[in-house]
């Protein structure tokens, strides 16, 4: 599963996934800001943003060919406008679309895995993201797979009690019945993760929590990081201008 | 398309994505600080937890006949259940995980999809419940809820995507919003459907409405629905429609300016699509009064309960 | 020498007006693990609750010298630490090391020296290696040594532990009660596994409807309130 390798990857130990989060995430922020503002030779620009990606990928030891493929995810949703473009008459647009969506995504991707979540999200902290969010999303990343799995067992067991195609629509009093069966196991998987948040509380008022959360370190940001966050910024800035001067 | 619209990077104009990102900033500012109002930092857990739930609530799947399901999005059944401001933390939680481990939804364009859905998608899905949820209109009151907050955010990503340039034929987006209403309502029938299965367990996890509302507020946020469904009604008629009516109201050449400003230099966009881009902003300027009016509503109400 | 834990005549009722607790007392000394036997509903999660002033009803409760109120709480959740059932709502914390060392946190220590006093609790649990993992890979067994550290790592005077072999295999409940064994602080389980809680604890009290109702040796509650076929049945498995 996509998240599950993701989090691999990011265990990683490469130059490029000791770097400080705050500067893979400046420099990630002007690639995509230079790749999302541009309009002109844009097959030349993405083919150099391409490259510069795929280095940053093979610095940080991951399996490249994996990588460019998963960053395709995005591609469904895109595809689909790309047609309605086409449609429209103005496929230069949905080129234009499937280029920066894509590459977008590649450097989200090539961030996020060589970036553990919790370094991730400190990193945001510090950069002036509110914390409380940030905190909110780390515990749901936490129990996403320990709800999703008690809602799959949930979804199992209801299946298993029979299975057929009908629904809200099609039949009458079974369709509705079988509607009511899903709301009814959409509310006990509510009450359960409800209560589940409750003993959570209860685990961290057991250990002395007095409503603050209070963490391990703070991230030191060294030379390496300042260099690697000027150059991998330059790097996109220089190449549009090259590109655009052309012509 | 689905219920919920994440718009990736790349596909938003720079004034749009660059404008929303902006608004979103003290935008999330003001939930969380609402939310940790009601809630102090040792909600974390809950709100964590809940926005998991939601989640994996999108597993269970909603039989809708002719061999479809359909699944819960959720802004709504937060709003009624942990209340509008957590509802909000929770849902823009929820998008920046997406954005950031599926890749699902842009990096820039976050503050685009935390607007819609996040911020405006769950004002528009709490506010029937606020004026009406307390008395007999209760159920219906939470259908409308459920079927507003992810009606709102789809329209909402569709005008931005078409003022964004985006050209979308007449028919695609016919389709579209067809598909999107069909979205909204059944997200509005399982939200009310898992409401009522919760109050049969454990009524203590749905809210009650604020108390205090005033008969002005509630009239103005009725005529606020209404001028929306007019405005749509009136746009999918074509342009000449809203332009008879935006004359007439002095709406149509505010709207005008309001697009030709930031988007001088996207003459292509603007003639394109003309009506929609108008219908778009029409649309989201009415949001932004809904989220406005319930602003307002709680101020007074929580003056008058004082 | 003073008890560690002494309850006197402990009531509690919940809020829908179940009554849960009818009057407990209770004594806990120094080095002894002591069993809460009974039935589900009886009381005994709740009565633990009250040790670390997670629920307070009426009656006399004090831990280690100080009488639970609300000034002495911080100081008495630092003294007894609680193992919950579920381990992965024990486990909130993004690491391993993260989540052990947020009970020294939480008391004041310095992020340096809470981290050396969890890597300390991990290498007594026998989790020395696993203090960046995520605690969603962790096996059952190593989730509840990863918990307990977790407790360990705030140097209480008194474990609890509520049903700890819930979700473990027979390996899983071996060792963790060799674990146990080697712990100096006093102890109380609270168990439905008879085997485990005959050898692993000193004495065994049984409730019954928010009281107790019987204390001795674990085999003369087992056999006095019919659990004898639970006995007997485990007896022929070893």
């Amino acid at each position: 599963m996509h998240h599950v390798v993701l989090e691999r990857w990011s265990r990683g130990n490469s130059a490029i996934h000791r770097l400080d989060p705050r500067a893979k995430i400046s420099a990630l922020l002007v690639f995509l800001v230079v790749l999302a503002t541009a309009h002109r030779n844009l097959v030349t620009l993405s083919a150099g943003l391409l490259m510069l990606l795929l280095a940053t990928l093979v610095g940080a030891r991951l399996p490249l060919a994996a990588a460019v493929v998963r960053a395709g995810i995005v591609l469904p949703f895109t595809v689909v406008f790309v047609c309605i473009c086409w449609w429209a008459g103005d496929p230069a647009r949905g080129i234009a679309l499937l280029l920066k969506s894509y590459l977008s995504a590649l450097a989200v991707m090539a961030v996020v895995s060589t970036t553990p979540l919790p370094a991730l999200m400190r990193g945001m902290e510090m950069t002036g993201s509110p914390r409380f969010l940030l905190m909110v999303a780390q515990f749901l990343y936490r129990y996403l797979f320990v709800i999703s799995e008690e809602a799959q067992h949930m979804s199992k067991a209801a299946a298993s009690r029979g299975a057929t195609s009908r629904g809200l629509i099609g039949s009458t009093s079974r369709g509705r019945s079988r509607f009511r069966a899903a709301a009814g196991a959409l509310a006990v998987l509510f009450a359960r993760s409800y209560g589940r948040a409750e003993d959570i509380h209860r685990a961290m008022l057991a250990r002395g929590f007095q409503g603050r959360f209070r963490t391990l370190g703070a991230l030191r940001f060294r030379t390496a990081d300042a260099l690697f966050a000027v150059l991998a910024s330059l790097a996109p800035i220089l190449w549009r201008v090259a590109v655009e001067k052309v012509r | 398309m689905g219920a919920a619209v994440h718009i990736p990077d790349g596909f938003l104009a720079t004034p749009v994505w660059a404008t929303l990102d902006a608004a979103a900033v003290p935008a999330a500012g003001f939930i969380v600080r609402r939310a940790q109002r009601e809630f102090d930092e040792g909600k974390v857990p809950l709100l964590g937890v809940m926005g998991a739930f939601v989640f994996a609530a999108q597993m269970i799947n909603f039989p809708v006949g002719i061999g479809t399901t359909g699944h819960l999005v959720g802004g709504a059944l937060l709003a009624f259940t942990l209340g509008p401001a957590a509802a909000s933390v929770v849902m823009a939680a929820i998008l920046a995980i997406q954005a950031l481990i599926f890749q699902d939804g842009g990096i820039l364009a976050l503050g685009p999809n935390v607007v819609n859905m996040a911020i405006v998608g769950v004002l528009a899905g709490y506010l029937p419940f606020y004026l009406w949820g307390g008395g007999k209109w209760r159920k219906l009151s939470l259908f409308a809820g459920g079927t507003l907050s992810v009606l709102v955010s789809a329209v909402l990503a569709l005008a931005e995507l078409a003022i964004s340039g985006v050209k979308m034929p007449a028919s695609v987006l016919g389709v579209s919003l067809a598909l999107f209403l069909v979205s909204a309502l059944l997200e509005g029938a399982i939200t009310l459907a898992v409401i009522q299965a919760l109050e049969s367990i454990q009524p203590r996890f749905v809210r009650e409405p604020a108390a205090g509302r005033s008969f002005a507020l509630g009239a103005v946020s009725l005529g606020a629905v209404l001028l929306a469904a007019v405005g749509v009604l009136f746009a999918s008629t074509g342009p000449d429609g809203i332009e008879k009516l935006g004359r007439q109201a002095g709406i149509a050449s505010h709207a005008r300016t309001l697009i030709t400003t930031p988007l001088s230099g996207y003459k292509v966009a603007f003639l394109s699509s003309s009506w929609l881009s108008k219908a778009g902003a029409g649309l989201a300027g009415l949001a932004l009064i809904y989220g406005a009016c319930l602003l307002i509503g709680r101020a007074v109400s929580r003056n008058r309960s004082v | 020498m003073p008890p560690l834990i002494e309850v006197r005549n402990l009531k509690f009722t919940y809020e829908d007006g179940t009554r849960a607790l009818n009057g407990v007392d209770f004594r806990l000394e120094a080095g002894e693990t002591v069993a809460l036997l009974g039935a589900n509903g009886s009381g005994k999660t709740t009565f633990v609750m009250h040790l670390n002033g997670l629920l307070q009803g009426e009656g006399s409760v004090v831990v280690c010298g100080l009488a639970m109120e609300k000034r002495n709480i911080p100081a008495i959740r630092a003294r007894i630490g609680l193992v919950f059932q579920d381990s992965d709502s024990q486990l909130f914390m993004p690491t391993v090391l993260e989540d052990v060392a947020f009970g020294p946190l939480n008391r004041g220590m310095s992020p340096a020296e809470a981290a050396a006093r969890a890597q300390a609790a991990l290498d007594t649990v026998g989790m020395a290696g696993a203090a960046g993992r995520a605690p969603y890979h962790l096996s059952a067994g190593e989730k509840k040594r990863v918990a307990i550290a977790g407790i360990l790592a705030m140097d209480p005077e008194i474990l609890v532990l509520d049903e700890p072999t819930t979700f473990l295999d027979p390996p899983g409940q071996r060792s963790l009660a060799a674990l146990l064994a080697n712990l100096p602080q006093a102890k109380i389980l609270v168990t439905h596994d008879i085997p485990f809680a005959q050898a692993n604890s000193n004495r065994a009290v049984f409730f019954q409807n928010g009281a107790i109702a019987a204390a001795g040796p674990v085999e003369d509650i087992a056999v006095r309130f019919g659990w004898e076929f639970a006995v007997e049945r485990s007896k022929s498995n070893r």
